[in-house]
């Protein structure tokens, strides 16, 4: 506690310009001004509520909130300070990170939100689309930049869309909203195949580096995997390309039906040789006109900002020992970087029994002193509520797990069944049929023991509160959706989903249980998996194999028992 | 409602025609269906005139008559739908349309500074609003990031020095 | 069987998001204060007349919902409304159950 600060690091990621910073401070004022109109009466909460989603801010259960956005996952010591600052001056102490990569408040008054906009954009942060039927904030590859597996970094090309997308004029009354992922490895874990938009960093047969663009992926209602509309982009042409895309949507989809007014539906009713068609149309004319094109002098300068840190050179690149604790976290939570001596490290928000993907002020604070001296100043957070430190020595690791530990967020269980995605559901959602969270605990503590956890090795468990999907039932290898039974909740699982490369729709496994036989109900499918699988099969590679039908049988099998 | 235009009050010149109304004289605004219905008698009438889209209305279905408009007015049914946003862009650009580009319907005061991104040049707006409100829509962002028909200079732009 | 089922009525304050209740022509903070409606028509109304008052924003979003009385006690039927009125179940330090 009276250890002085470690001097605040700016690690070398986007910083704002006069340019940004005006769009930005400008951009507050304009909300504010909406919101002094909303108060005085000059706009309905009809009127308003578009404009407000489209600055992040929900009216939830309890109160307001607001999502922060966090482009592509990317964060400095300065922001989380921030943030942690917000927490405790605007809101009860805390904030929730969520499946967008992005942070939620949830208790926050709409009169003071003019006053936490102002202070977001001190550090160059903003609540811009972070809702609303519009270009949402882009999501990448938690590990971009760090990994030894990717092509390139993926964030500069995420800016470029970032800035690009920021109240593009066409495209802010869109028919619903629009995500896009960027990511630039094979090992996907940005969810690409289930976004709106996804743009994939590749090399083609000359070994030229440009882009796989795909689209029509989604979850909610009808979940669909996402096509590709072209294999290969030339870098210069993305921004054309992701244009023509928008543009087609904007033109093209329907608006009598707030179901079917997703990009999925849109390109699954006229299929995708059809959309492509329309896409290339376009794109040819915007090439033509040729003002989207990308200079690579721009594509070079956005670059500079993300360059790889100086990393120390002749350090260790092995291991330390510290301790049977320490061993087990480093088998899950620590994964190879592209330094030798470094590591990225994945704090898991999920100890036993917390609610996934909250973090306290103070808690946010002591992250903020591990970043500055162990992490180049810099974290990220990632789709599965979790935060990583890209870059840390590993000789460093047993002082980090240490003060991991004393902030109760060192759960060596990155991966594995604990590590469960859950939304926010009932317990603050105005949408949701049920709560997630709860059933989230249930099941973490279930499944505490961690020889079990590792027995049973990598499980993802991904649960949402309604239909939404915001908890990606839909990709969980288990997922589980909250229903309503006539104002009671309500639960269905969801076998054989996967959010990675290997993408996959969960197929429902029928009627669903309720609130206490849910945890349970997971348990007896395990407990198929752990008796059926073969040398080296995930929970997944089993299900894939045998199907639903035993799992089914086991998990009803409770009355019989 | 009153009509702003180029910045400025304007006097309405154009009546707006119902479908099965008969013509009179002077400029008149017409609905699609009624243009694709009477096109030959309405091209060769020699008086300004307009045809108003609605919002599922693609203007490229005008063809090559486009350019023998004066106006093609945009339609907002609520102003949540953002489909003209995309067909003022289609006009000026692959349309090549230089004629008006009205906004009619249900939209916001803050919804107008991206029309005139877009190539929207005329609204109509209720009589309350006045032309310091249309002033502040179009000055509360000074830059902006991406090109579109205003030919405004992008903030990519700005920084390049271009 | 189940005890009879009453309306109450309830909104979000505008200006901080609050959930309020509704008691005669005001609102209140608590559910327990609040009143209930016993028959369809004085439920109708009150919302009516919130529904009108809409233009003075003080409140958003008002709807009726199903509440039984058990052993003196008024409680929602549906957990949505349970929650709404205590707090998220899982920060019993957060919401009204607080400074209940
Ligand atoms: S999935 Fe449903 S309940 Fe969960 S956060 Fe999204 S909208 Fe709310």
């Amino acid at each position: 506690m009276n250890a002085p600060f470690p001097a605040p690091v700016a690690p070398n990621m986007y910083r704002y310009d006069e340019f940004d910073a005006r769009f930005v401070g400008e951009r507050v004022e304009q909300f504010a001004g909406q919101v002094a109109r909303r108060l005085k009466g000059e706009l309905t909460e009809d009127q308003f509520k578009p404009l407000r989603l489209m600055n992040g801010l929900y009216l939830q259960l309890h109160a307001y909130m607001l999502r922060v956005a966090v482009p592509y996952g990317t964060l400095s010591s300065r922001q989380i300070r921030k943030l942690a600052h917000i927490a405790r001056t605007y809101d009860k102490g805390f904030g929730h990170f969520t499946t967008r990569q992005n942070l939620q408040f949830n208790w926050i008054k709409l009169v003071d939100v003019p006053a936490i906009l102002r202070e977001l954009a001190d550090v160059e942060m903003h609540c811009i689309q972070t809702s609303g039927n519009c270009v949402r904030n882009v999501t990448a590859d938690q590990f971009a930049g760090a990994t030894p597996e990717e092509i390139e970094d993926p964030r500069p090309l995420a800016e470029i869309i970032r800035q690009w997308s920021s109240l593009h004029p066409e495209f802010v009354f869109l028919a619903r909203k629009f995500k896009i992922a960027v990511g630039a490895t094979p090992h996907d874990r940005a969810a690409l195949q289930f976004h709106d938009m996804a743009v994939e960093v590749v090399r083609n047969a000359e070994g030229r580096v440009g882009y796989k663009v795909m689209a029509g992926g989604g979850m909610g209602r009808t979940p669909y995997i996402a096509h590709v509309m072209r294999e290969f982009v030339e870098r210069e042409d993305i921004l054309a390309y992701l244009e023509a895309v928008l543009r087609v949507y904007n033109q093209d989809s329907r608006r009598d039906n707030i179901h079917k007014q997703r990009i999925k539906i849109l390109i699954n009713a006229i299929g995708p040789e059809e959309m492509r068609r329309r896409v290339d149309r376009e794109f040819q004319e915007l090439k033509r006109m040729g003002t989207l094109q990308l200079p690579r002098e721009e594509l070079d300068r956005i670059t500079a900002y993300f360059a790889p840190p100086a990393f120390e050179t002749g350090l260790p690149d092995t291991l330390p020992e510290a301790g049977p604790d320490f061993a087990n976290w480093t088998r899950t939570n620590v994964h190879p970087h592209r330094a030798p001596g470094y590591a990225i490290a994945t704090i898991t928000l999920k100890t036993i029994g917390q609610v996934p993907g909250d973090c306290s002020a103070e808690q946010l604070d002591v992250i903020a002193d591990i970043m500055d001296e162990f992490s180049l100043g810099e974290v990220r957070v990632t789709h599965e509520q979790n935060l990583v430190l890209p870059h840390v020595r590993k000789k460093d690791l047993p002082a980090i797990f240490a003060k991991l530990q004393e902030l109760d967020f060192a759960a060596p269980n990155a991966g594995l069944i604990t590590d469960i995605i859950a939304c926010p559901g009932l317990d603050y959602c105005d949408l949701a049929n049920a709560r997630s969270i709860p059933v989230a605990q249930a099941i973490a503590r279930k499944f505490a023991d961690l020889d079990r956890q590792h027995e049973i090795g990598e499980l993802k468990i991904k649960i949402s509160g309604c239909i939404n999907a915001c908890g990606h039932h839909h990709a969980g290898h288990i997922g589980i959706l909250g229903v309503d039974k006539k104002g009671v909740e309500f639960y269905q699982l969801l076998l054989g989903g996967s959010g990675a490369e290997d993408a996959s729709i969960g197929e429902i496994m029928g009627p669903g249980f309720g609130e206490h036989d849910i945890a349970d109900a997971v348990e007896r499918v395990v407990g198929v998996y752990l008796a059926q699988r073969r040398p080296e099969e995930r929970f997944l590679d089993t299900y894939r194999r045998i199907g639903m039908a035993p799992f089914k049988q086991a998990a009803f099998q409770k009355e019989a028992a | 409602m009153k009509l702003l235009k180029h910045g400025a009050w304007a006097q309405d010149t154009f009546t707006p025609v119902a479908d099965d109304a008969a013509l009179p004289h002077g400029a008149v605004i017409v609905s699609l269906t009624r243009f694709q219905k009477d096109r030959e008698a309405l091209l060769e009438r020699n008086t300004p005139l307009g045809v108003r889209l609605q919002s599922h209305e693609n203007p490229e279905l005008l063809g090559d008559d486009v350019n023998r408009l004066s106006l093609v007015a945009l339609e907002f049914p609520k102003f949540r739908d953002g489909r003209a946003f995309s067909w003022a862009r289609l006009l000026r650009t692959r349309l090549g349309f230089t004629g008006e580009i009205r906004a009619v319907g249900d939209f916001l005061y803050d919804q107008i500074n991206y029309q005139r991104r877009v190539g929207f040049d005329a609204w109509e707006v209720p009589d309350r609003f006045t032309l310091e409100d249309f002033q502040r829509a179009l000055t509360e962002m000074t830059n902006v990031y991406q090109p579109s028909t205003d030919g405004r200079k992008t903030i990519r732009e700005l920084r390049a020095g271009i | 069987m189940s005890a009879p089922v009453f309306k109450m009525l309830t909104a979000n304050r505008l200006r901080d998001g609050d959930v309020l209740y509704r008691k005669g022509g005001g609102w209140v903070l608590t559910l327990a204060e609040a009143d209930l409606y016993a028959d369809a028509p004085a439920a109708e109304a009150a919302l009516a007349q919130a529904e009108a008052e809409l233009a003075q924003n003080i409140v958003v979003a008002p709807y009726l919902f199903d509440v039984r009385q058990e052993d003196g006690a008024v409680r929602p039927v549906k957990e949505r409304e349970i929650i709404r009125a205590a707090g998220p179940t899982v920060r019993p330090d957060t919401g009204k159950q607080a400074t209940a």
